[in-house]
């Protein structure tokens, strides 16, 4: 009989360590009960999605400073994941309020309790994912977000392009996952091992072929690329941002991303990382394989096809997620230069980038609400009908080029300063070109908002003292971050180390 | 002949092969499901032939199952989709599911 003992031990302990990922899940069962259950109260979905949220806020708050791992090595908490856990769960409170307001949500169904269980559902799995340190539970988590994404594009079912959007969502999001798990398969079978701490023993003790582990290690990189929408598995994201409802866009952009990049460093940190030779700054990648230019290449080709997408949109969704496909690949060039300055430059970025592309996003909404159009032709004499909806609108795009003083302008500060320390000024180069163009597909909506219909006879429209509110919580923060960022900064700098268990 | 794990992994990558090559060229959205469970299938002989040639521990089995359990939940989903595209557009070929595009 073998002594199991010490696994219960770590059981119960890492039991105790999961108290935000159970919260989600209490919450996902009790959003879907209560719902059926309640017949008067058409929002009680809504309430119940926000409380158990913001428990699993407190909880995840109370794991400030632990390294851990749990559950057999399958989980890692640390500081690391817990930054990205608080980007996804802010994302997903903002979220779940912006459905709230939506027209083409609340007007279309009677109740929304299987949208917000979705959404709670779609929480966990990324939750999980920022967290795991084995490919199994890589794959299973993966499954578990994109599942619940697929639903939730073509949520508003009976309109024609949002079921083509998730149909779209689901052939590629299946078929880059079934890649994934193939070269999930390989490096199996190379390294004898599933779990990261296991491989990256393996591959320092051992010399392995370069070429299944290329071939493998490409192949799962595909399933990160399709998450992150990187070029060249960026086909699915105009199509899908653009048919999903509004709400569901702003989620895909930035909470899914998210999980995306915190999988994908941890995977690269965990597995590839060997012994430090030489200068204490770079990880040193194990197995003859110099993924900085792999990565290299997909940011400058992620980069360049989004900015070049979007000089030629109209309809504001599409023209913000080929901008999101673009600010993937700003971010690809922080991933690129792997160290921790490199880490650290990621997550002060994508906490601003959370900030500025769910407030254009819901700006977008609040517009569509009323004007029911997603064209930024329709927005001629937005800065009069509406002022305030569109200054902070300004504000979010100034700051998603990356102009001072806004937020957006600190974040690209510190991605180019990572990868100009690491000496690819080549990269920082092309970087800079790519924001150079992209300020022109921004400035076309605030050039139509002021400087056409200037004396428009369209009547003003009208918004209720919340949205307004909801939308300057959004706006002063991104203007105020880009003055006083220090915090911000600090806070990434302390969680940039991925816990490598010693 | 002994059929050893060589076997076992050219299958798989043929699997694959067929598998990617049907997701391609079909126009039917269930035929491209179907070439998808072919990709699946594939990475699962690999496991299984890692598993018990490679002198490995559990781990080849338990992925598999993983594999095998969320390709059925994929399915389900997957086809739920196509069937709602049915029910917009009349037919389920993917090449004239465009309404989207630019």
């Amino acid at each position: 009989m073998m002594d199991t003992s010490h696994i219960t031990a770590d059981l119960i302990k890492s039991m105790g360590m999961f108290l935000p990922e159970t919260t989600l899940i209490v919450t996902f069962l009790l959003t879907m009960i209560f719902d059926m259950v309640s017949k008067k109260s058409k929002q009680i979905a809504f309430y119940t999605a926000m409380v158990g949220l913001i428990i699993t806020g407190i909880f995840l708050f109370q794991q400030t400073g632990l390294s851990y791992k749990g559950f057999a090595n399958l989980l890692v908490i640390d500081s690391y994941g817990q930054f990205f856990k608080f980007i996804i769960l802010i994302s997903s409170i903002l979220v779940i309020i912006f459905s709230y307001f939506s027209d083409e949500l609340q007007s279309a169904h009677s109740k929304l309790g299987e949208y917000y269980t979705l959404i709670i559902g779609m929480t966990f799995g990324m939750f999980l994912l920022v967290g795991s340190s084995n490919l199994i539970m890589i794959y299973v988590s993966i499954e578990i977000m994109s599942i619940s994404s697929y639903i939730l594009a073509g949520y508003t079912k009976e309109v024609k392009r949002a079921s083509e959007a998730s149909l779209k969502y689901v052939i590629f999001g299946a078929v880059s996952s079934g890649i994934m798990i193939y070269g999930i398969s390989i490096l199996f079978g190379l390294t004898g091992s599933l779990n990261l701490f296991e491989i990256n023993q393996f591959l320092s003790s051992n010399k392995v072929d370069t070429l299944p582990l290329l071939l493998g290690g490409l192949m799962i990189l595909s399933g990160f690329g399709y998450k992150i929408s990187a070029v060249p598995f960026h086909f699915w994201t105009p199509d899908v941002y653009e048919g999903a409802p509004i709400t569901i866009t702003a989620y895909l952009s930035v909470a899914s991303k998210a999980a995306g990049f915190a999988v994908m460093m941890r995977y690269f940190k965990t597995a590839f990382y060997g012994p430090i030779i030489g200068s204490a700054d770079a990880w040193n990648l194990l197995g003859n394989i110099d993924w900085h230019y792999v990565i290299a290449v997909l940011a400058v080709l992620t980069m360049t096809l989004g900015n070049l997408g979007a000089l030629w949109q109209d309809n504001m969704k599409r023209m913000l997620a080929y901008s999101s496909i673009a600010h993937a690949g700003y971010l690809l060039m922080a991933v690129s230069v792997m160290n921790d300055n490199g880490v650290s430059a990621v997550l002060i970025y994508f906490f601003f980038y959370m900030l500025m592309n769910l407030g254009a996003f819901f700006v977008v909404q609040l517009i569509s609400n009323k004007l029911k159009s997603e064209n930024s032709e329709d927005y001629s004499g937005l800065g009069y009908r509406s002022p305030v909806l569109a200054v902070c609108l300004v504000v979010f795009l100034i700051s998603l080029t990356g102009l001072p003083p806004t937020a957006g302008f600190i974040g690209k500060l510190y991605v180019f300063t990572a990868v100009l320390k690491s000496g690819y000024v080549w990269l920082a180069i092309v970087g800079v070109l790519n924001s150079v163009v992209s300020l022109y597909y921004y400035v076309k909506v605030i050039r139509n908002m002021y400087l056409r219909d200037v004396d428009s006879k369209e009547s003003k429209l009208v918004y209720s003292p919340v949205t307004i509110a909801i939308v300057l919580m959004l706006a002063i923060p991104t203007l105020l971050f880009g003055m006083f960022f220090t915090p911000i900064v600090d806070w990434a700098n302390y969680s940039a180390h991925i816990f490598l268990g010693n | 002949m002994e059929i050893g794990l060589t076997h076992y992994l050219f299958i798989s990558a043929i699997l694959f092969s067929l598998g990617l090559y049907g997701i391609i060229t079909r126009k039917h959205a269930i035929m491209v499901l179907m070439g998808l469970e072919l990709v699946l299938n594939a990475a699962n002989i690999n496991f299984i032939a890692f598993a018990r040639f490679g002198g490995m521990n559990i781990e080849g089995h338990i992925a598999a199952i993983f594999v095998i359990i969320l390709a059925a939940a994929e399915a389900a989903v997957a086809l739920a989709i196509v069937l709602n595209i049915y029910q917009n557009f009349r037919h389920v070929n993917i090449d004239e599911v465009d309404n989207l595009k630019g």
